[in-house]
Formats: C-alpha cells, sequence, structure tokens
C-alpha cells in the first residue's frame, strides 16, 4: 500500500492534494461535482479585512498553456467568511487553510486575528504576493524586510501555522524565503502567478481590464519547479508547492523538486475532477518511479554538490 | 439542474453562414435537463480555457443538442474542424436560463449576430407554450444572416442588416416599432446592443443574456461578473446568469 499521508504543521492531511487558493471559491461550486472529503484540504479564497468588489472585467484572458487573471481579491471580507463559508467546508472531512491578504499592516493583523474565531480552519495561508490589487500600494511580496514584518505581525496574531505564499515576481526568490522563515513562518507556499499582459488587437489595448494579471497554468510550471527546488535547500520549512499541476507526475515532479504538498488551481477550470483524479493516480504513479509514500520522495530530486 | 461533465457526440457540422457552424451533438442528461439560455462550457483540445456556447435547440427525443458559432478566434477555429463522430466534453447545462411561466403573452426576441442561437430554443419552447412571437434579428450584412425561416416559422421577423444589404437597414433598436405591441422581451447580443435596447425600454420587462470571459464557468473563480444595477456588487454570469432581468445589471 502506498502511503499518501503527510504531516505538515497545523495539517495532518490524508493525501497531498489540496485546490490552490482562488482557483476554488469556498469548495461549494465542486462539492457538486465529489466529495470535497476526498481532499487532502482545500485552500480557500482570499480573505481581507473588508468585503471586495475586485477589479473590473475582462478579468481573464487565455494565454499559450495557460492564463492571465486579475480578479482582484473579490471576496465578502473575513467575518462573512467565517460566518458563512467556513462551516460549509467544515462539514468535510478536509483539512481547512484560509488564505489571508491585505493592503495594510493593520488589516493583515485584523484579518489574522479575527480568524481565532473559529475552531474550523486549521493553518493560514498568507498571500504577501497578490500582484492584482493596486491600492495600498505596498509590494509585501517583492521586499524582504516587509515580507519579514507582515510575517510577524501575522505570527503574532494568529494561533494558527502560517504559511507564506511567495510571489515568483521577484529576483532572489531564496532571500524571500529566509526572511519569512526567519520571521516565525510554518511553512511556505509557492508560487503565486507570475505577472504578464495580453494586448488585444482589435482594440490595440491590453486585454485584462487591470493591464497586468497573473500568468497560471502549464506554463508557469518550470518556473515553479526551479524555485522551490532552489528554496529547499536553504529553508527548514516545509513547502507547499504549486503551478501548474494538472496531473500526478506533476505532483511526483514536485515532490521531488523539495514540495511536502501540493495545490492544483487553473487545472480545475479545464477539468473539475482534476483533483479527485490525480488523488486516484498518485499510489501508481509514486510506485512506478520506487516511492511507497509521498513522503518518502519530497526533495528526493535535489542533486547534492 | 446540475451541472455535469459530458461527452457529447458530434452528429453533424455544417456551416450555415459566414465563418458560422451549426454543431447537432449527442447527448442524453444535456438533452433532458436544459432550459432555453443555459450553455454549454466545452472543452477544446489544446486550450486551457473552456469556452462557453449557447443551446440553440434541442431535440429530447432524438437525444440532440444544436449550437451555433462563430469563428472568432483558436478555440473557436479549432471546434469547427470536428468531424461528425467526433466527440468533446462540456460542462452542462451551465448557468441560470430563460424563466418562462406566462403563457399566452406576446414576446419579442431581440438579437444581435451571434446572439440569436439561444432566443431559437426560446422561441420555439414559447410557441408551444402557444405565445405570440415577434422576432428582430440582427446582423452585420447579408452573409452572416442565418435562422431566418426557422424565426418565421414561430412568428413574424425581421431581419436587419447594418449596411442594408439584406432586409432593413440599421440597428435592432431601429425597428422595435415596426414590432407593435408585446409585453416582454428578451434579448442576447452585444453589450452596446443590450445597452440600446434597455434603455429604449426602460419600463418594459425584459430579460437579457450577457456574455463575459470566463474562467471555471461554474461560479468559483469570480472572472466573468457584471455590477449589479443597485451598485453593492456583482453577479456572476456563469451561474447568476447568463440571463439577467434588464435592471438588476449595470451594463
Ligand atoms: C454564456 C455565453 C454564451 C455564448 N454563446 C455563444 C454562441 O451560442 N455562439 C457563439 O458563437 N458564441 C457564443 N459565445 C461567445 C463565445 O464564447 C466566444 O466567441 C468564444 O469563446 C471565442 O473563443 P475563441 O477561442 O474562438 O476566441 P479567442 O479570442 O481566441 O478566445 C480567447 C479567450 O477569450 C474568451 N472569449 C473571447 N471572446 C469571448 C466572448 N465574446 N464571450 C466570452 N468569452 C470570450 C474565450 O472563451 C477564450 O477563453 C457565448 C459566450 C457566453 C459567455
Ligand atoms: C482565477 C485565479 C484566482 C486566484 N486567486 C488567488 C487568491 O485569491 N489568493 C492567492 O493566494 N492566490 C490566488 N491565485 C493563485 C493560485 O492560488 C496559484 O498560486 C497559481 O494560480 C498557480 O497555480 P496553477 O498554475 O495551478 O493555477 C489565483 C489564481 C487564479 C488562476
Amino acid at each position: 500500500m502506498t502511503n499518501l499521508a503527510v504531516r505538515l504543521p497545523g495539517l495532518e492531511l490524508k493525501n497531498p492534494i489540496m485546490p490552490a487558493s482562488g482557483c476554488f471559491g469556498f469548495g461549494r461550486e465542486y462539492s457538486s461535482f465529489y466529495d470535497l472529503g476526498k481532499l487532502g484540504a482545500v485552500i480557500m479564497k482570499a480573505a481581507t479585512g473588508t468585503g471586495r468588489l475586485g477589479n473590473p472585467t475582462p478579468r481573464v484572458a487565455e494565454t499559450a498553456s495557460g492564463m492571465l487573471n486579475a480578479i482582484g481579491l473579490q471576496n465578502p471580507g473575513v467575518e462573512k467568511i467565517i460566518e458563512n463559508e467556513v462551516p460549509f467546508l467544515g462539514a468535510y472531512d478536509t483539512c481547512i487553510i484560509a488564505n489571508i491578504a491585505g493592503s495594510t499592516l493593520e488589516e493583515y493583523e485584523k484579518v489574522a486575528s479575527t480568524f481565532n474565531e473559529t475552531n474550523l480552519v486549521h493553518a493560514l495561508e498568507l498571500n504577501i504576493s497578490c500582484p492584482n490589487v493596486k491600492e495600498g500600494g505596498i509590494q509585501f511580496g517583492t521586499d524582504p524586510s516587509l515580507a519579514q514584518a507582515v510575517t510577524e505581525i501575522v505570527k503574532k496574531a494568529s494561533k494558527l501555522p502560517v504559511y507564506v505564499k511567495l510571489s515568483p515576481n521577484v529576483t532572489n526568490i531564496v532571500e524571500m524565503a529566509k526572511a519569512v522563515e526567519a520571521a516565525g513562518a510554518d511553512g511556505l507556499s509557492m508560487i503565486n502567478t507570475l505577472t504578464g499582459m495580453q494586448i488585444h488587437l482589435p482594440s490595440r489595448k491590453p486585454l485584462i481590464a487591470n493591464k497586468t494579471g497573473g500568468l497560471s497554468g502549464p506554463a508557469i510550471k518550470p518556473v515553479a519547479i526551479r524555485m522551490i527546488y532552489e528554496v529547499k535547500q536553504h529553508v527548514d520549512i516545509p513547502i507547499i508547492g504549486m503551478g501548474g499541476v494538472s496531473n500526478a507526475e506533476d505532483v511526483l515532479e514536485f515532490l521531488l523538486a523539495g514540495a511536502s504538498a501540493v495545490a492544483v488551481g487553473t487545472a480545475n477550470f479545464s477539468n473539475p475532477y482534476v483533483c479527485p483524479e490525480i488523488i486516484d493516480a498518485l499510489p501508481e504513479t509514486l510506485e512506478r518511479y520506487g516511492f511507497n509514500s509521498v513522503e518518502e520522495a519530497i526533495g528526493k530530486g535535489i542533486m547534492s554538490v | 439542474m446540475m451541472i455535469q461533465k459530458e461527452n457529447m457526440i458530434i452528429r453533424s457540422v455544417t456551416n450555415i453562414a459566414l465563418d458560422t457552424i451549426e454543431m447537432v451533438l449527442e447527448n442524453t442528461y444535456i438533452s433532458k435537463t436544459a432550459i432555453p439560455g443555459q450553455f454549454l462550457h466545452a472543452a477544446i483540445e489544446g486550450h486551457t480555457l473552456r469556452r462557453p456556447i449557447s443551446i440553440a435547440d434541442i431535440d429530447q427525443e432524438k437525444e440532440t443538442i444544436t449550437i451555433l458559432f462563430k469563428i472568432l478566434g483558436k478555440g473557436t477555429e479549432k471546434l469547427a474542424t470536428y468531424q461528425p463522430g467526433m466527440t468533446f466534453d462540456a460542462l452542462g447545462p451551465s448557468g441560470n436560463g430563460f424563466q418562462v411561466d406566462n403563457t399566452r403573452a406576446t414576446y419579442l426576441l431581440i438579437g444581435g449576430g451571434i446572439g440569436v442561437p439561444p432566443l431559437y430554443y426560446l422561441g420555439k419552447t414559447l410557441a408551444e407554450k402557444k405565445c405570440n412571437i415577434v422576432s428582430i434579428l440582427g446582423f452585420q450584412t447579408e452573409e452572416n444572416v442565418f435562422y431566418e425561416e426557422r424565426f418565421q416559422a414561430l412568428g413574424k421577423t425581421f431581419i436587419v442588416t447594418n449596411d442594408g444589404s439584406y432586409g432593413e437597414t440599421g440597428f435592432v433598436t431601429d425597428i422595435i416599432e415596426k414590432a407593435g405591441h408585446f409585453d416582454s422581451y428578451f434579448s442576447c447580443g452585444p453589450v452596446p446592443m443590450l445597452k440600446a435596447i434597455t434603455s429604449k425600454l426602460p419600463t418594459k420587462p425584459g430579460l437579457i443574456s450577457l456574455e463575459e470571459r470566463m474562467g471555471c464557468g461554474v461560479g468559483a473563480c469570480m472572472a466573468c461578473v457584471i455590477p449589479s444595477a443597485d451598485g453593492k456588487g456583482y453577479q456572476k454570469i456563469c451561474s447568476d446568469g447568463p440571463v439577467f432581468h434588464a435592471q438588476e445589471v449595470s451594463l
């Protein structure tokens, strides 16, 4: 029997697969396709201090092997999420990770501490890397000292383990990872989307109303693998990997690069059943490449110098 | 009805107007459950995102669904090369369709270009309920016109082309006066057309069907939204719509 279970701070995962933040709402829509209890965990759509309406449309565009999005963190706000969404997910036998975002340190602190009011959430994913929100203007995700500051504040405000979600839009990803580890992060989550743009020929203007959007999907997988591979060698905290995962082979590749669990985003749009299909295919895939468990494969792709 | 991931078997592919394809698809579940105004979220090989295409007709006995689509970009270009016997998967029936309860009323159908297809299945359903139907169908030019006879079989039909190469000249809104009395209207087409219609008919009850670039197509990703008329937020086109009350959204 192949063992799919993974144990991470705050998370006893029965398997390493979870839908990525923003690609699965709060689970309701996908619960009509399959039992969410099959998933290792669910990462919820970002929560902010108060509700946000998000960006004007168009908010998405298709690219070669991927897509751009600039949703702009549309969400009802942390209180409504705790009241209306968390209990729904809490009824399933799966772990819940709350993705939190904000424009100011105060907003992050408020969202993090508000999640203390429910005992149904198992961990926080601290989104310091959303490229699609302009207000506030502070780019927590690209400045190591700001990333450190927001991590410290959220750690202090929350009783839950904190996984900091890193932005790939930086020159030195290892520096960012080390900064948030030093600030007390319990884990990392990587990668968020890569900032991109598409120009619509008939109108001669950027297609996405926000002008830029975040690139996701298979196109970004090699970037994610490279960054996880680099970071894994310099930090001791576990990594939840993501970026272009669409099948069990991709999951194994992320494990080999150093991820301990894997989130699936854009692939849910092409195939709403992608997560359960990956979970079903994972034992056979691990066996085929000589592994008896998920934990055995973590970091095995890293060549010692 | 619940959205399912269904296998669509292509039964026929016909070129019915300029860059316009009519495709008849066989599928039991969708043919039995879909209502007018709902759509298929079609997976096209080699594409990350699915393509939303309206249900233009259904034959419940033969268990077929007809779609009509315009070749506009890479995805529809690829779909147009699919041959009878081939299959593709689609999520459906997707979205909230046209709710029609009143029988024996007079309805005006106003379609623009590739917004015409969902109105056909709607018109057929209304005709079965013994409603009076008047249709105004707008196209760019004569070569783009399709389904004229089919709409005529449902009731009085005006064709209007922007350049006057066929039927009346101008925009659908130029013809509304000629349509005579109607109780309410149903419309689908480009946003500028819907805007012109809703501002011309501010007090008439009407339902409009909207288009926007979609992600998941099931209501989870918040890509395809339209501001609510009350200014208090957004509605999701894929799952709250694509059909809305004309006064419910801010175009
Ligand atoms: C609810 C709904 C029903 C529709 N019904 C029909 C129909 O019956 N017949 C028909 O011909 N067309 C219909 N459309 C429009 C159709 O979805 C687009 O023309 C099609 O997706 C274009 O794909 P493409 O790959 O050829 O174009 P590309 O420009 O290459 O597509 C790139 C991306 O943009 C999206 N996109 C581009 N144009 C549109 C558009 N107008 N609306 C939504 N997404 C778009 C595509 O889905 C894709 O994700 C409908 C749209 C919606 C939202
Ligand atoms: C439509 C959409 C919305 C997203 N929303 C969020 C979000 O709210 N918070 C967040 O941390 N990441 C968000 N992401 C990023 C994903 O969680 C993920 O990091 C990224 O898409 C890479 O994974 P993928 O290639 O499997 O999609 C979003 C991505 C998409 C495509």
